[in-house]
């Protein structure tokens, strides 16, 4: 059961503030969609291994019909983007860096 | 030049035969655009400048007398999930309104690179989340069978541009269903390619192991041009896999005689509409019909696809949204007095109602406590999901279920009820989590004119497979709708 104060904790972690009345809505929601995820206790998943990617499950059998291997390349320094086209869309910079409300107070 | 019926394939052949021009085509695709996309809301952001020259292009091409490129003159629209050099690049999101991205995705250069005239950016549920396109940061998108309805989502808008004529195929983008329900909802066809068949480079990123790039078209055979000219690996997405891809084209037109069809009893259960389910079941016999075996199978962890989608799928997007922070991406609110202040009030302003759902469910199922009860529990429980499907390729070649539930719905209907709307992808969402390909071809309609999909789902990097059966069901079909 997720409570006031979780939502609360939730919101700081992932750097939301959040009205009262979207605190309300989102106290709701959030009960209701993990009430509905707690089906997945029903099932037995001690001796299951985890499976974060497609390639942890079918990636590392190249050897099998179904397997197959990844693009690799040699770590070789490459070109990127020219700084003042990778800054274009910053709201706030100097042109060299940037910037953003003080940080660390002298 | 009659621009609705145009496919992928008689679009180059009218500007190689010099029937019309690349240009043309082009201007009779903004006109129509102009006239009737306001009351549909498909496009975000036309890219004019962009269009023209690659048409010169083109048209220098075949004034030479050379052959063109597979896709050259085909006028196509993209999800705005993908970036595109020097043209705004919005994910539907405030927090990216005004956000000019600096390269094009790897989808996008290929396809121009095959001749294809991008259009424009189409809209969609904001960064790829929800499944009627009402999540969009700037407008919903109608359905343009029945504007009353939503195109589905999150793919709406390319969905809607084919359906609408309003472009011959678009590419979008399917992490839970997002290329297969909006082409059931609109009547068109949609493929979503196997996760690691087509790079996700320049892919905004919503959930990075379930996001699958993939095209829609008026039929299987332009999915087919279409996926050519995006598939293989590509050294700046590590995770596309060194398969060869086949040549698509040699697979349409052949039979289906001895393969094995799979039909998952799960995906026919009492939740389905019986106008959807009478329309697949008509679809499966005529697979039967050209002489597939029907083999009735299991996927007995079906139920607990949607549980664990939205574990997987949210956490993976809480962390991927962590970047728009007011720093980089255009979108700063005005000054906070501290750092995290300036964060968070960028995030309140720039984020809508169903990507702060997420990003909130995201961040519980990851915190500390909580992390091995429900990240951890939805992994494991996807390598269950997995094992059904390896059990089940064991026995058949593709397996055929329908694709949503119902036909569209309402706009609205399911606006303020995000459970109801997350079960729209009931049937979708199982291969985004397997990585399994899939599509979704028009199998007949409502009694309202409402049109069903039925989905075929294929092995790993078997899309010849999948189209050359949706080919054949696409025929059988077609043939039994104008008789």
């Amino acid at each position: 059961m997720v409570t006031e104060k979780d939502v609360s904790y939730v919101a700081d972690l992932a750097h939301l503030d959040l009205t009262a009345e979207e605190r309300a809505r989102m106290l709701k929601d959030l009960n209701s969609i993990l009430d509905y995820i707690d089906r997945l206790n029903q099932l037995d998943t001690s001796n299951v291994e985890p499976m974060a990617q497609v390639a942890s499950r079918y990636g590392e059998r190249k050897d099998q019909a179904d397997g197959f291997s990844y693009a690799m390349r040699s770590d070789e320094l490459q070109s990127c983007l020219p700084r003042d086209e990778a800054m274009r869309n910053a709201p706030v910079s100097d042109g060299t860096f940037f910037k953003v409300p003080k940080v660390i107070e002298r | 030049m009659e621009i609705d019926l145009l496919t992928v394939e008689s679009a180059r052949t009218a500007v190689l035969e010099k029937q019309t021009s690349a240009n043309a085509l082009v201007d009779a695709f903004y006109k129509k655009i102009e006239a009737e996309d306001k009351a549909i809301g498909a496009y975000l952001t036309l890219c004019k400048e962009r269009a023209y020259s690659q048409a010169a292009r083109i048209d220098a091409l075949a004034d030479k007398g050379d052959d063109l490129p597979p896709l050259a003159g085909v006028p196509i629209a993209i999800k705005d999930v993908f970036t595109t050099k020097d043209v705004r690049t919005t994910a539907g999101s405030k927090i990216l309104e005004h956000f000019v991205a600096p390269y094009d995705a790897t989808v996008v250069a290929r396809l121009e690179d095959a001749g294809a005239i991008i259009l424009g950016k189409t809209n969609c549920d904001e960064f790829a989340m929800g499944s009627s396109n009402e999540n969009s940061g700037f407008y919903p998108v109608h359905n343009p069978v029945d504007h009353s309805r939503v195109p589905g989502g999150s793919s709406g808008g390319s969905a809607a541009t084919v359906a609408a004529g309003t472009a011959v195929a678009s590419l979008g983008s399917d992490t839970g269903g997002s290329i297969r329900q909006p082409a059931a909802f609109c009547g068109v066809v949609g493929l979503m390619p196997t996760y690691g068949r087509v790079s996700r480079y320049g892919l905004i990123a919503f959930a990075s192991s379930l996001d699958h790039p993939g095209p829609f078209g008026k039929t299987v055979q332009d999915v087919a041009m279409m996926l050519q000219a995006i598939a293989g690996r590509d050294p700046l997405d590590s995770t596309t896999a060194d398969v060869p891809v086949p040549n698509y084209r040699e697979y349409i037109g052949r039979p289906v005689t001895g393969l094995k069809v799979g039909v998952p009893a799960e995906y026919f259960n009492e939740g389905l509409d019986a106008e959807v389910r009478a329309s697949v079941e008509m679809g499966i016999q005529e697979l039967k019909n050209a002489g597939a075996e029907i083999v009735p199978i299991s996927l007995p962890h079906t139920p607990y696809a949607i549980p664990t989608y939205y574990v997987v799928a949210t956490a993976e997007a809480s962390s991927n949204l962590a970047r728009y922070d007011g720093v980089r991406y255009g979108l700063r609110a005005s000054e906070g007095k501290s750092l995290a202040e300036m964060y968070r009030r960028t995030r309140d302003a720039g984020f809508g109602a169903e990507v702060k759902r997420r990003i909130m469910l995201g961040t519980y199922v990851l915190s500390a406590g909580y992390y091995d009860a429900y990240y951890l529990k939805a992994q494991r429980v996807r390598s269950l999901l997995a094992r059904d499907f390896d059990e089940a390729f064991a026995k058949v070649d593709v397996i055929v279920t329908p694709t949503t539930p119902t036909p569209a719905f309402k706009l609205g209907e399911k606006a303020d009820d995000p459970l109801a709307m997350y079960l729209a992808d009931i049937f979708t969402v199982t291969a985004d989590l397997v990585g399994v390909p899939g599509i979704s071809i028009p199998c007949g309609k409502s009694e309202e004119g409402l049109p069903i999909g039925m989905q075929i789902l294929g092995k790993h990097f078997d899309e010849a497979t999948l189209l050359q059966v949706a080919h054949v069901a696409e025929h059988a079909l077609a043939g039994k709708a104008t008789s």
